[in-house]
């Protein structure tokens, strides 16, 4: 069996958008998505012993590479890098484009995506590409198991706990709540640097630069502002009389 | 503007997020719907005194699980046959999963997260919370049709007194991934206390309370102050408190006037079940903690200390 999990390399830290471009940027240290730790995880907690191949897969710029190399640590086989500066400032339309190519290179069984982006709050890409791959695909997992050529997950929706069964192959986004990711080894870090890493251009996927970036995409950021004020929030420190701090904010804003 | 809402619904009941959404639309433009699923027909009436003037209604065998992908062959049709260039959702697990996918499907901009909508001399600009909510960023769309998903509880649901719609049936050609998933199970904790979805004040708990018993803390604030008790997701898992009161992405989305919530980080998944709350109160031992970044009056201390006397203070008030 082959998975393929999809991880994003995002900045580290305290986040800022550039005023000029309008992005976030990118420029500073970056880090695996924790949430996207889960993903692999989960993909080498089903690879166990086995011979199962996998291989994480990003897009971004050389510097996702660190992130790969952290995925290799854990314990992934081989890493698949789409970087290209045509790809710069892709939306969820023109990135579903790039990932889906990438991934159909690769013909994996099942590919994983963890819950959602730190950076972008994005929880939206697995289904879009899922839509591409022309494959099921299921959200939110909290357990996962493979079996022949099908796979059952449990998740968690805002009504309670589904079970699913789907055909392989299928796209997967898995909940933080379905495993603690491991911390790679000494062993590992030493190992990922001689492992397989691949990086491709658009031109490599057969992508044409019209179709990715700023114009290959669909949605366009116009302004950026200052969210309307949360009112007079403040913030105490308990010096023995934070109850009663309380109960006169409360009394103040006439809630009790 | 040709604007179509997505409506979700669980049994017979639409959801609220979604009607809000309805009722924003309507108050921009003319606007209709589409309900999937079974009852949908049912729920057309309703949907008309939120503002649909039209509600696609599919009742198909493929539908009747809440699964997004076979949602996204509707929707795609509807959007063929209707002619919308505008198509709105309000988020969930489900909405996220089928704005995504019918994005990829019509090669349309997906906006997500969006806290406002508005038409500015004809243009339709989003508004978007970023960056912990520091940044708001005008979003737009470069082409047609433009899909938007709204984060929970950006609008009332406030009747607009509509009429009764035209209800059209529905029935598209269902794409072989689509119909692959199939839900085999279903199991739902019901819940005992009051609703949260309605209280007026919640008391929820987090990790932070440190062990299961430590629930009553929250059990005695909240009845003190007349409202439900809500919980975390990681004390969920953890089966400290049952399922029926967590709040969050893959809970409840929560709206009260005051939130109180004791030994809670605020991570974003806990965050987006209850941000659009009145008041917030947040009482954490760790100053770092993400959740003093959107509370109204953040307290740096310890739970165990500050609850029991906050408890005794609010009931000597009352009495």
């Amino acid at each position: 069996m082959k998975i393929a999990v999809c991880v994003k390399h995002v900045p580290e830290g305290t986040s800022r958008i550039d005023p000029g471009s309008k992005r976030l940027d990118r420029s500073g240290e970056g880090a695996l998505n924790h949430f996207d730790a889960n993903a692999v995880e989960e993909a080498l907690r089903l690879k166990g012993d086995s011979d199962t191949e996998v291989v994480a897969v990003s897009l971004g710029p050389q510097k996702a590479l660190d992130s790969l190399r952290k995925a290799l640590a854990m314990g992934a086989d081989r890493a698949v890098l789409v970087s290209d500066e045509a790809a710069v400032g892709s939306d969820l339309v023109a990135t579903s484009r790039l990932l889906a190519a990438a991934l159909e290179k690769e013909e994996p069984d099942l590919v994983l995506f963890g819950q959602q982006a730190s950076d972008a709050d994005g929880a939206v890409l697995w289904a879009a590409v899922a839509e591409r791959l022309g494959r099921p695909v299921v959200s939110q997992a909290m357990e996962l198991t493979v079996d022949g050529g099908s796979l059952r997950a449990k998740r968690q929706t805002e009504f309670g706990y589904d079970t699913i069964e789907a055909p392989l192959p299928a796209v997967v986004a898995v909940s933080d709540a379905i495993n603690e990711p491991r911390y790679p080894s000494l062993k590992g870090i030493m190992g990922a640097k001689k492992k397989q890493q691949d990086v491709f251009s658009i031109a490599d996927l057969g992508i044409d630069a019209g179709d990715v970036g700023e114009a290959g995409s669909r949605t366009t950021v116009l302004a950026l502002g200052t969210p309307p004020a949360r009112g007079d929030a403040k913030k105490i420190e308990d010096d023995g009389n934070a109850a009663q701090a309380i109960v006169d904010f409360l009394a103040e804003k006439r809630l009790i | 503007m040709a604007t179509l809402v997505f409506l979700e619904h669980h049994g017979s009941e639409l959801q609220k997020g979604s009607l809000g959404v309805l009722a924003k639309a309507a108050s921009l433009g003319d606007v209709d719907a589409v309900i999937v699923g079974d009852a949908a027909k049912s729920l057309a009436a309703q949907a008309g005194k939120y503002g649909a003037k039209k509600v696609w209604a599919c009742e198909d065998a493929e539908v009747a699980q809440p699964l997004p992908q076979p949602r996204v062959d509707v929707i795609a049709k509807v959007v063929a046959d209707g002619g919308y260039d505008t198509v709105l959702f309000a988020n969930s697990v489900l909405a996220a999963d089928v704005a995504a996918g019918l994005a990829a499907r019509l090669d349309a901009g997906l906006n997500w997260d969006l806290a406002d909508i508005e038409l500015q001399g004809g243009e339709l600009i989003g508004k978007r919370p970023a960056l912990q909510d520091s940044v708001y960023v005008d979003v737009g769309w470069t082409s047609t049709p433009r899909l938007a998903l709204f984060r929970a509880g950006s609008f009332d649901a406030t009747e607009t007194g509509g009429g009764e719609p035209e209800v059209v049936d529905v029935s598209p050609q269902y794409a072989a991934h689509s119909t692959a998933l199939k839900l085999v199970g279903q199991d739902s904790e019901e819940s005992s206390g009051p609703s949260i979805e309605d209280a007026p004040v919640i008391v929820a708990g987090g990790r932070g309370l440190g062990a299961p018993e430590n629930f009553t803390l929250a059990e005695e604030l909240a009845q003190a102050l007349g409202g439900a008790v809500g919980a975390t997701r990681a004390v969920v898992d953890a089966g400290w408190y049952p399922y029926s009161a967590q709040i969050g992405q893959t809970g409840k989305t929560v709206s009260p006037k005051l939130y109180v919530a004791l030994g809670i980080s605020g991570a974003i998944q806990h965050k987006v079940g209850m941000q659009s709350s009145g008041t917030i109160v947040a009482i954490n031992k760790d100053a770092n903690a993400p959740i003093f970044d959107f509370s109204d009056l953040g307290v740096v201390g310890d739970v165990h200390e500050i609850v029991p006397r906050l408890t005794e203070l609010i009931r000597a008030r009352k009495s």
